[in-house]
């Protein structure tokens, strides 16, 4: 039954309940659990808005403003990437949330060969600012932002945009960038890595310095506990593996000499609401609480605004399944739910189709009317943190916590999470969880709707497959050619020698701990393409060889 | 000599997606269903993963594929595999493909298809009967 | 059909598939390595062994780029355990040497134990050959340091590496005495560690107590970060310098001898009892004892000496008389 163990009688009453982050759930909750747990309203909840900030970061939350949404958009050439924003902003989006292909997440032009079949498949193409001049033309980048969803290069994607904003007219201290670049949880989940860890690292260090110096209103990075979560971690551990990865940046960019007070107000989260309601509402909120703790205790960061925990809490892609996929609509709903009960600020849903493909229009629509519901028809605006005091919640929220710190000491135990990745420790870890957790949906020890364990394969709780009525999302082979064709074009007509001398400055600061961002900004500015620039981060940091799994 | 054989299976990821989990919870499972893999990592050419199956002599090639690129990447992969002498091996392909696809594959010389969702049961099975 | 001429102009697939034969044992198998044997015996065989974890792949992977450098083929065999329930393995070494993949001059194979104890099967040896045959000049052997295996790739390989990380409980603890007499190059991998000085200076100490003697290698400890690569080239020529050590005033002959005896006796051994165990078991001789124990007519080892004395070793030949 569900995503958590539920041990039942031989009447099938349920004896026990344990969650998934190893939590065991008690048939009702009452004063003495609260007290038993040390519960102090003052210590753990306080008024919203104020510290911890258990129960929200604004005392006002959907009241004063309902929750954000963005819509991951972007794919193919970058000129219909460009109507697709066009189309969203004329609906009254206020930010864009761009996609990228896999080859120029993984530094590849569009005709190297490694990027044959990929360009422009699951986003838009990008080789030089060119593209992005066709991606963001006529779009008012000062009063846009922009969430940039890449992560090994993100610093050549970030100094691309103010070389764009610049190239229309804007100045760096406008605009405003969110990359998602996130090294760290790329090498646990989503795989899109490139250079050693270290070298990653220092990157995302290079990203953030650079953005406190230079460009006031961009968030430089994105910390994924999503990505970490939908690899096979807990929820427990998403958290506890994000604010790890927090504090490996903190410490990179710290050691530069800047104060933590000066640069943790701009990272941002983006965390799963995947699971069980109930323990994703705690795990929200116990996270808020330890955030603001962690950087209030450990960093000495005094000002209230550097101390929330903001940022993208939605999704859910692994709670999917093929099977049925109309259930996905409903259960999407729910997901939605439990992030609003949890105070989301920003959300966005993985669409029903996402099993199969990229959403289609269709079915991105539905999940935009599934949030609107939620927020305008049937009461989350309501109130603050409704759930506010509940026996259960707050007992299970003091449990979270505990949980979560747990799972941070075992990953400090290894030194850290450069550390903890580098020797492979967190990536067995979190794929092992995944095969065990495979195997116990496939016997029927977990549960989801429509998915039937193999023990009742053909039995008359079988409902059979149903033939799924999605539909596909088609790649087109004319975008690979178009990026082509304007990639040699650029080659024939840049200036050469620009494009030599930009590299090799960018060279020099690699080798050395120069910022690399000045450099890429010049770079991007003659024309460099991402190959190119990649390329000299992969001739002087090398490649990442991934510890073994199992 | 008392024969000794096992099956052996290169479980790689072709091109430049990274999503590597649903490749990892299967080899774990081949390997608890006594299979011997050999697990190539993330990133993997075509020529990279030829050269692997031809060194390891395995008898099957399990690709992971999520890009949606199935079909290029199997067309071509089953012609490098005549080509370079793995005739004699078996190519399955897992990951994100869509129902209608299923038939194509098999047409192009995919002796398994096993999209997301497959039971580990049904994978192990569908492997075994390959040699059968 | 495998054909021998491949295997001997390096034909990758029939190498790899010899060497498959090999390992499952295949009737087939014996009968080609009899035509293999005359053309082996030309490679530098290199043992890498160490715990799990001490980065032993990446250190490989390093030695081929830097041999690869030189312009030398590489052939390497990667050995993991069998897991003892299923029977089945994840064969991961290869992993952290793909970027090799897809040269040329490059040959690595991944070989699971299956049942054999002591890590290094006799299938790893058989490929050895294979590979020595197939005209690689370096092989390099890579198994886990559990139980005897650290003995077994000497007989194996003419230089054999063992790796550790400083500081932790199995690493340089680890490193007993008839390990410790095995190895021809100590590398102290993940160097950037606190106390890996230390850990150099204890191996140091430690091999100090070999009597010295200028006819013997004298076994060196290096330090490396097999991750960036740190070391390993200084590792490479080392190991090269051993060869050349060996190859002067017929030093490499005598070892060959040694390794060639050892191997011999433990086949014969093997063979031996397998022979004699299949004749004694359906001797009378053997069932009249076994009654006498069960009736505690004699105790087992009274019993067991009275069977080993109703064999006679004939001199004419090699045949079994019970």
């Amino acid at each position: 039954m569900g995503v958590a163990k539920y041990i039942k009688n031989e009447k099938d009453a349920i004896k026990e309940v344990i969650y998934q982050s190893g939590i065991t759930v008690k048939p009702s909750y009452g004063p003495e659990d609260l007290e038993r747990a040390g519960f102090s309203y003052e210590k753990d909840l306080g008024a919203p808005g104020e510290y911890p900030f258990t129960r929200s970061i604004h005392p006002q939350s959907y009241r004063s403003r309902a929750w954000t949404t963005r819509q991951y958009t972007g794919f193919g050439t970058p000129e219909e990437t460009n109507e697709r924003f066009k189309l969203m902003i004329a609906n009254g989006q206020n930010g864009l949330n761009v996609a990228f292909d896999l080859p120029t997440q993984m530094g590849y032009d569009s005709d190297h060969p490694l990027a044959e079949g990929e360009v422009g498949r699951v986003g838009m193409a990008i080789d030089s600012l060119r593209d992005f001049e066709a991606a963001f033309k006529g779009i008012p980048l000062d009063r846009i932002g922009s969430g940039l969803t890449i992560n090994a290069v993100a610093t050549i994607m970030m100094a691309m945009y103010q070389a764009v904003a610049e190239k229309f007219g804007y100045s760096k201290n406008q605009i405003s960038t969110t990359p998602q670049n996130d090294i760290l949880k790329e090498m646990i989940g989503r795989g899109a890595w490139i250079f050693p860890v270290e070298h990653g690292v220092r990157l995302v260090g290079d990203s953030i310095e650079y953005a406190v110096k230079e460009l006031p209103k961009s968030n430089p990075v994105s910390i994924c506990g999503y990505h970490i979560r939908e690899s096979g971690a807990t929820p427990a551990q998403e958290i506890a593996y994000a604010f790890e990865i927090a504090k490996a940046y903190i410490e990179n960019v710290t050691q530069r000499g800047i104060k933590p007070e000066d640069f943790v107000g701009r990272f941002s989260f983006n965390l799963n609401v995947y699971g069980n309601l109930w323990e994703q509402i705690a795990k929200f909120r116990a996270a808020r609480k330890l955030w603001a703790k962690m950087l209030k205790e450990d960093y000495g960061v005094k000002d209230n605004k550097n101390l929330f925990l903001r940022g993208l809490f939605g999704g859910g892609g692994s709670g999917l399944t093929k099977e049925q996929p109309e259930n996905n609509i409903m259960r999407g709903a729910y997901y939605a739910l439990g992030a609003a009960l949890s105070g989301a600020q920003t959300t966005a849903l993985c669409s029903f189709d996402e099993a199969y493909t990229i959403p289609t229009p269709r079915s991105a629509l539905l999940s935009l009317r599934t949030l609107e519901i939620l927020m305008d028809e049937v009461g989350l605006r309501d109130t603050v943190d409704p759930l506010a005091g509940s026996y259960f919640v707050e007992t299970l929220t003091l449990e979270m916590e505990k949980k979560i710190l747990e799972e941070m000491k075992e990953v400090e135990k290894w030194g850290g999470m450069v550390k903890s990745i580098s020797n492979g420790f967190v990536q067995r870890k979190v794929s092992r969880q995944a095969y065990e957790f495979e195997k116990g949906l496939q016997s029927g020890e977990y549960r989801k709707v429509g998915v039937v364990p193999v023990s009742e394969k053909g039995t008359a709780k079988d409902p059979g497959t149903e033939a799924a009525a999605v539909e596909l999302h088609e790649y087109n082979e004319a975008w690979a050619e178009k990026s082509k064709a304007n990639l040699k074009e650029l080659r024939r007509t840049r200036n050469g020698k620009d494009v030599a001398e930009t590299l090799k400055g960018l060279e020099k600061a690699a080798k050395t701990s120069e910022n690399v961002m000045p450099h890429l900004v010049k770079c991007c500015h003659a024309y460099a393409t991402v190959g190119e620039m990649a390329g000299v981060f992969r001739q002087v940091f090398g490649e990442w060889k991934e510890p073994d799994f199992y | 000599m008392e024969t000794k054989s096992k099956i052996r299976i290169l479980i790689a990821k072709p091109g430049l997606d990274g999503h590597d989990k649903g490749a990892k919870v299967v080899a774990l499972a081949l390997r608890d269903a006594g299979m011997e893999v050999i697990y190539s990592g993330l990133h993997q050419t075509l020529d990279q993963i030829i050269q692997s199956a031809v060194q390891e002599s395995v008898d099957v090639i399990g690709l992971s594929i999520m890009s949606g690129a199935h079909l290029p990447i199997c067309q071509k992969l089953m012609a490098m595999m005549r080509e370079k002498g793995l005739a004699h091996a078996k190519l399955t392909v897992g990951g994100v493909i869509p129902h209608q696809d299923i038939p194509k594959l098999k047409e192009i010389g995919v002796a398994a298809v096993f999209p997301g969702g497959t039971s580990f049961e049904d994978i192990i099975n569908g492997i075994n009967r390959l040699f059968e | 059909m495998l054909d021998i001429k491949d295997i001997l102009a390096g034909n990758q697939n029939a190498g790899a598939g010899m060497i498959r034969l090999v390992e499952d044992r295949d009737p087939l198998a014996h009968e080609l390595l009899k035509r293999l044997y005359p053309h082996a015996g030309r490679a530098f065989i290199i043992g890498i062994t160490g715990s799990p974890g001490v980065g032993k792949s990446s250190l490989i992977d390093g030695l081929i780029a830097e041999f690869r450098g030189l312009n030398k083929r590489v052939a390497v065999i990667a050995c993991d355990p069998s897991s003892p329930v299923t029977g089945g393995a994840i064969l991961g070494d290869r992993l952290r040497m793909q970027r090799h993949a897809a040269d040329e001059g490059v040959f690595i194979r991944s070989m699971a134990s299956r049942g054999e104890k002591g890590g290094l099967s006799r299938a790893a040896k058989d490929a050895v050959l294979v590979l020595d045959a197939m005209g690689y000049p370096i092989i390099i052997i890579e198994t886990a340091g559990a139980g005897q295996t650290e003995v077994d790739v000497a007989d194996i390989a003419h230089s054999v590496g063992i790796v550790t990380i400083p500081g932790t409980g199995d690493g340089i603890q680890a490193i007993k005495a008839g390990i410790l007499e095995t190895g021809d190059v100590f590398i102290v991998n993940k160097s950037d560690r606190p106390d890996s000085e230390a850990a150099v200076f204890e191996l140091n100490m430690m091999l100090g107590l070999r009597p010295p003697s200028k006819d013997v290698w004298k076994p060196l400890v290096l330090q490396t970060q097999a991750l960036d690569g740190t070391g390993v080239r200084e590792l490479a020529r080392v190991f090269l310098s051993h060869f050349d050590f060996l190859r002067q005033e017929g030093r490499l002959e005598k070892k060959q001898i040694k390794m060639e005896s050892r191997y011999f006796q433990s086949l014969v051994r093997d063979l031996a009892l397998e022979k004699i165990m299949a004749a004694l078991e359906t001797s009378k001789g053997y069932q009249d004892a076994f009654k006498k124990i069960r009736l505690r007519g004699t105790d087992p080892v009274t019993a067991a000496e009275s069977v080993m004395d109703t064999i006679r070793v004939l001199n004419n030949d090699t045949k079994y008389h019970c």
